[in-house]
């Protein structure tokens, strides 16, 4: 059986169906990733000892077991416990979990390298511990950590297509359906890999924007 | 938690254990091999190469590796590429990683002074014995920490043969929470033998990189 991409354009309306939906899952997990991202740092740094070593164990077993894995765990796991979330909302947790482990270490890693000084100066200035970090510590920290959280952002929209497998009809699973049609998979896989490189490269340009934004205002 | 069952069905996780290491070792070797050439061609005089390397990088790094896995495997027939699943997640993975692996090499050659080559030109030896016995016996020392981050994300990269039903650690994980319904039970014993697998790995990247650093 040949190529031929001139059955390509025929289905183009569910392929971009599935690429809204790809953009929807990745801006979803990315704000949970960023917000949670920030609430373990400030857990893992600060938090009482009863809290923090319990989610250092949770982050370790993050970090060193594939995200398909934990998919999986999350999807089903919240079914046997009797909550049926739509596989949309159960891939974005997944998602946004896994990604937040990750902008955890890199947060942490920034405000540790926010320098003491600042910290001491607002309270100095009257702001309590829980004030100083809110308005100083962390707003300096976050602004450091955006390049790389940036990074994760664009790994996270790769490892977006995961979600396919616990039935979001995102990209990947557009394209697969799509395939379940016509029996070409070559030509609908090759789509949708184009289709996420233009997302990616995208990404890269609003992230250069923004590093470039915030470089200035240094 | 149901210890009965893990008891009853961990020898199963541990013989797809092993074809998880495997599955690394040849898609680490793999990867390697590709991420030498992208990068020389990346550091290349020759134009041509130079883009084929970049293209290369950005392509594979810029695109779903589960995707990739999927163009090869079940559209690899269609321009007479007939793998197993075993074997078109191999090369998949290994094509993969060695994009990633390709900036780590290139970055730890770029890293070494400049001077050093200069030197080794003004000493005489020719631009292949300088990058040979001066450049890269220095970034082979610099390129052992990255390349383990690399091989880490490759180990947990291996999970998605299990889209393409190739026995290994998530795809019996899988299999079992679909027969069982116990997710938690069998995602901790794929989650341990995985951690068990990338600890061990993570020790012997740090004796190694030890190891290079003593002159």
């Amino acid at each position: 059986m040949g190529l031929d991409f001139s059955i390509v354009p025929k289905y183009l309306d569910i392929l971009l169906l599935g690429v809204a939906w790809t953009v929807g899952i990745t801006l979803a997990a990315a704000l949970l990733s960023f917000v949670g991202g920030i609430l373990f740092a400030l857990v893992a740094l600060y938090g009482p000892w009863l809290l923090r070593q319990p989610f250092r164990l949770v982050s370790w077993v993050f970090m060193g077991t594939p995200l398909l894995l934990q998919l999986f765990l999350i999807y089903f796991g919240l079914v046997q416990i009797g909550i049926d979330l739509p596989a949309f909302v159960a891939g974005s947790i997944g998602l946004g979990l896994h990604f937040a482990v990750y902008n955890s270490e890199l947060i942490q890693a920034a405000i540790l390298a926010v320098d003491r000084g600042q910290m001491e100066a607002a309270r100095t200035l009257g702001l309590s511990r829980g004030q100083a970090l809110r308005k100083v510590v962390v707003p300096q920290a976050v602004r450091a950590v955006i390049p790389p959280i940036g990074n994760n952002m664009i790994a996270l929209l790769k490892d977006s297509a995961l979600v396919s497998v616990i039935g979001v009809s995102e990209l990947t699973l557009s394209a697969q359906r799509v395939i379940g049609k016509t029996y070409r998979p070559f030509e609908f896989y090759l789509a949708a890999a184009a289709f996420y490189y233009v997302i990616n490269l995208c990404m890269e340009w609003v992230q250069r924007k923004i590093e470039r934004r915030i470089s200035v205002s240094r | 938690m149901d210890t009965e069952l893990m008891l009853k069905v961990y020898p199963f996780f541990l013989q797809a254990a092993g074809l998880t290491i495997v599955l690394s070792v040849l898609t680490a070797l793999l990867g390697l091999v590709c991420g030498a050439l992208g990068a020389a061609a990346r550091l290349s005089r020759f134009v041509i190469l130079r883009f084929l390397g970049a293209a290369y990088v950005s392509v594979f790094r810029g695109t779903p590796a589960l995707i990739q896995l999927f163009i090869l495997y079940f559209g690899g027939p269609q321009i007479g590429i007939q793998l197993d699943a075993f074997q078109a997640g191999v090369i998949g993975l290994g094509v993969n990683a060695g994009a990633y692996m390709a900036e780590t090499i290139r970055g730890a050659i770029i890293a070494v002074d400049r001077g050093q080559t200069e030197a080794a030109r003004t000493l005489g030896l020719s631009r292949w014995q300088a990058m040979a016995r001066v450049v890269l016996p220095q970034a082979a020392r610099l390129m052992v920490r990255p390349l383990g981050v690399n091989l880490n994300m490759l180990i947990k990269a291996t999970a998605l043969v299990a889209a393409i039903s190739v026995v290994e650690l998530t795809y019996t994980a899988q299999r079992y929470i679909g027969s069982t319904y116990k997710p938690f039970e069998m995602f901790l014993l794929a989650g341990v033998l995985y951690m068990a697998i990338i600890y061990v790995t993570g020790r012997g990247v740090a004796w190694l990189d030890r190891r290079v650093r003593i002159h």
